[in-house]
């Protein structure tokens, strides 16, 4: 009897988490991919009739958008590791007794509405604003030059938004490296970089995998830092996406550009997981 | 709009006055809204291409065995009545209705998507009357058959007290579905400070001189018909072939890098702010701008025209108390109760007699409030007079939802860049 309750007890634990997946995500997924095959108007009701051209129509219209927000996705999530490594680093290493103060610090801005966030950087980055106003009046830029609207303010956003994301998987990675390692190293003559090269940084590797999967795929598909802080030429999919579904009431071709989107993340994701190989990474972070 | 000015109620209430952008601050609600539309999915059409304007039994039909309930729900925008309430206690003091009132639209589009799957499914959408805008989402409201067919005997302050304006509008002939809550203009806003010359026509729009320093608005609805009427034609008249010539024009504004960007509610704030020169804009935004903040912003309807548009009073088609919604919406054009809105509200009253009664409220009231009044009674974005009305045109009504989809796919690309 015992053994039996033994055999089911994972099933059992996995039951509440399956249902809700089931009921909030299986189910909408498929509801989706059939919306994304039908055909009609919002009057007259949309009917299932397979047409997969919409996916064409849908790629063929949006593709710039499509592109561009992989291209932002991506050098956001670069721009990413270069910032948030040394404060996840520092933070591990030099925290000291101050650790969750630091990373609570980290996440003190999640207090605020992510839209708010986005909204408040709009003053900052304003033409009149604290930044650009004393660099005009220092003549170091022209009358004309601003931030606001700029590819440059997106991905800033998006940077900004995403940087908790990045340093604290980093962190943790970070954090379970044994010092006896790093004192091995040193003692084995390593210089400081070389340590960081050959020891520190090969340890931390499933920390950067994580944080560049929990901010690539949300960064990619972000529409709220556009639309605050961009401007028609930096239109990201997401955008679009919203804009078919709540302003056009176009649904079959809002779905379609959702499943294009998620397909064209899941290929980047899983290229780069093994290119990276994902096998040694989780090998480091079993140990 | 930023964090810091959240904590000033004057912007706040600048901000969220207006019916259609506001989008900066509510995604969110924009998110939620969407789920909504996922659960709507196997969308199933009401299918029903209602008539354009109600046959009389239509009428009679529907009201036929309705009854006053004695309480009722209205779905009103944010801070398009005073939150104290005043004419709804007054309301419910005299004929003893109860009225539950909501600020729950903020947009149209989400809106339409969040109640479509109840209406489609005959079922009630917890709401006896609601304020909706004539843009894209009234004529599917209307073509789907979701708005119960007005009783106009039922009217009779309506048929009294609306101005001329307020009966024939292109949107809902006859006025068979809808009367007006309130209207707005849309025009051009500019600082003087900045261009250094009046702007008057929408010409200017279009000027290098300002180049990177015009605003436009992201609606598309908006776009399109400053396009159209830049290039002489009546958005009310236009064809499609209308709209392709009207979207080259503003891809060559957009081309030439004169428009800074295409803005939502947020078009106050970089007006504000100096990101831009000259915009289009609503009219009670740059009238409540002024006041509130006491910027010196010039609202002008150009010399090519400009536009109106109107927010409506409807009652869906599944509402479980609809004469006690009717009686209401015959209320409000009531001249005084019609006044007391105005005065709150600032944007156009469609009750032309309003105006009289708010100058002798201003009689009665001093200092500070007896200004304000003034100012509402005399102001041409409040009470617009025969000039202004001249050069104002309606939006481009929609036969069919096809039609409609044309027009949004022309346009579309400017702003989705």
């Amino acid at each position: 009897m015992n053994r039996v309750k033994n055999k089911l007890a994972p099933y059992l634990l996995v039951l509440p988490g399956g249902v809700w997946l089931l009921v909030f995500f299986a189910v909408p997924m498929v509801a989706m991919l059939s919306l994304s095959l039908q055909e009609g108007d919002i009057v007259n009701g949309y009917r299932f009739t397979g047409h997969w051209q919409t996916y064409t129509e849908a790629i063929s219209a949006y593709d710039t958008q499509i592109i561009r927000s992989l291209i932002y996705g991506a050098i956001a999530t670069i721009v990413l590791i270069v910032l948030a490594f040394p404060v996840a680093y520092w933070i591990a290493f030099y925290g000291g007794r101050r650790k969750p103060t630091y990373l609570f610090l980290v996440l003190l801005p999640f207090f605020v509405s992510f839209v708010l966030r986005t909204i408040s950087w709009r003053q900052i980055l304003t033409d009149e604003g604290p930044l650009i106003s004393p660099l005009r009046s220092a003549g170091l830029v022209d009358q004309s030059f601003h931030i606001l609207g700029t590819p440059f303010a997106v991905i800033a956003g998006l940077v900004y938004n995403f940087l908790p994301f990045m340093v604290l998987p980093i962190y943790v990675a970070l954090e379970r490296i044994d010092p006896r390692v790093v004192e091995a190293a040193r003692d084995l003559y390593a210089n400081p970089a070389t340590t960081f090269r050959k020891v520190v940084f090969p340890l931390a590797l499933p920390g950067v995998f994580a944080g560049v999967l929990m901010t690539f795929v949300p960064a990619s598909s972000d529409y709220v830092n556009s639309e605050v802080l961009g401007s028609a030429d930096t239109t990201m999919i997401g955008q679009v996406i919203q804009t078919q579904f709540l302003e056009n009431s176009d649904y079959p071709t809002a779905s379609a550009l959702s499943f294009v989107l998620m397909l064209v993340l899941l290929i980047g994701v899983f290229t780069y997981a093994r290119i990276l190989g994902t096998e040694d990474v989780m090998k480091v972070a079993a140990r | 709009m930023s964090a810091s000015n959240f904590s000033d109620p004057s912007l706040l209430r600048g901000l969220t006055q207006r019916r259609f952008g506001r989008r900066d601050a509510l995604r969110l609600s924009g998110l939620a809204a969407m789920g909504g539309a996922l659960a709507a999915c196997g969308v199933q059409g009401q299918g029903t291409q209602a008539p354009a304007s109600a046959e009389p039994d239509a009428v009679a039909q529907f009201w036929n065995g309705k009854v006053k309930n004695g309480s009722m729900s209205f779905a009103g925008w944010p801070l398009y009545m005073d939150p104290k309430q005043p004419e709804l206690k007054k309301f419910t003091a005299r004929t003893g209705i109860k009225v539950k009132y909501d600020e729950v639209i903020q947009e149209m589009g989400p809106w339409f998507a969040k109640v479509q799957p109840q209406l489609s499914a005959g079922q009630s959408i917890g709401y006896d009357l609601m304020v909706i805008t004539n843009s894209f989402q009234f004529t599917q409201f209307r073509d789907s058959g979701f708005l119960a067919p007005l009783d106009h005997s039922k009217l009779p302050n309506y048929a009294k007290n609306a101005g001329a304006a307020y009966k024939k509008e292109a949107f809902d002939p006859g006025n068979a579905y809808s009367i007006p809550w309130a209207s707005g203009m849309t025009g051009i806003a500019y600082d003087f400070n900045r261009t250094g010359r009046e702007i008057t026509k929408l010409a200017d729009l279009w000027d290098p001189q300002f180049k990177g320093k015009v605003g436009m608005f992201s609606d598309i609805q908006e776009l399109g018909n400053f396009g159209l009427l830049a290039l002489g034609i009546d958005p009310a008249e236009s064809t499609a072939d209308d709209w392709e010539k009207a979207a080259d024009h503003l891809r060559k504004q957009k081309d030439d890098k004169i428009v800074r960007n295409y803005y939502d509610q947020s078009y106050i704030e970089a007006l504000g702010s100096g990101e831009v020169w000259l915009t289009q804009a609503w009219s009670g935004d740059i009238f409540q701008k002024n006041i509130s903040d006491g910027t010196d912003f010039r609202f002008v309807i150009p010399d090519e025209g400009g536009t109106i548009w109107t927010d409506n009073m409807t009652i869906p088609v599944t509402a479980p108390n609809p004469v006690d919604a009717l009686m209401l919406m015959d209320f409000f054009y009531e001249v005084e109760n019609a006044a007391t809105l105005a005065e709150y509200i600032n944007y156009v009253c469609p009750v032309p007699a309003a105006q009289p009664v708010i100058r002798t409220h201003a009689g009665k009231a001093t200092g500070e409030d007896k200004d304000a009044l003034l100012d509402v009674a005399d102001s041409k974005l409040v009470f617009p007079t025969k000039v202004e009305y001249d050069k104002l045109h309606y939006y481009v009504a929609f036969e069919a939802t096809a039609e409609q989809q044309k027009f949004q796919k022309t346009f579309e690309p400017i702003v989705l860049g």
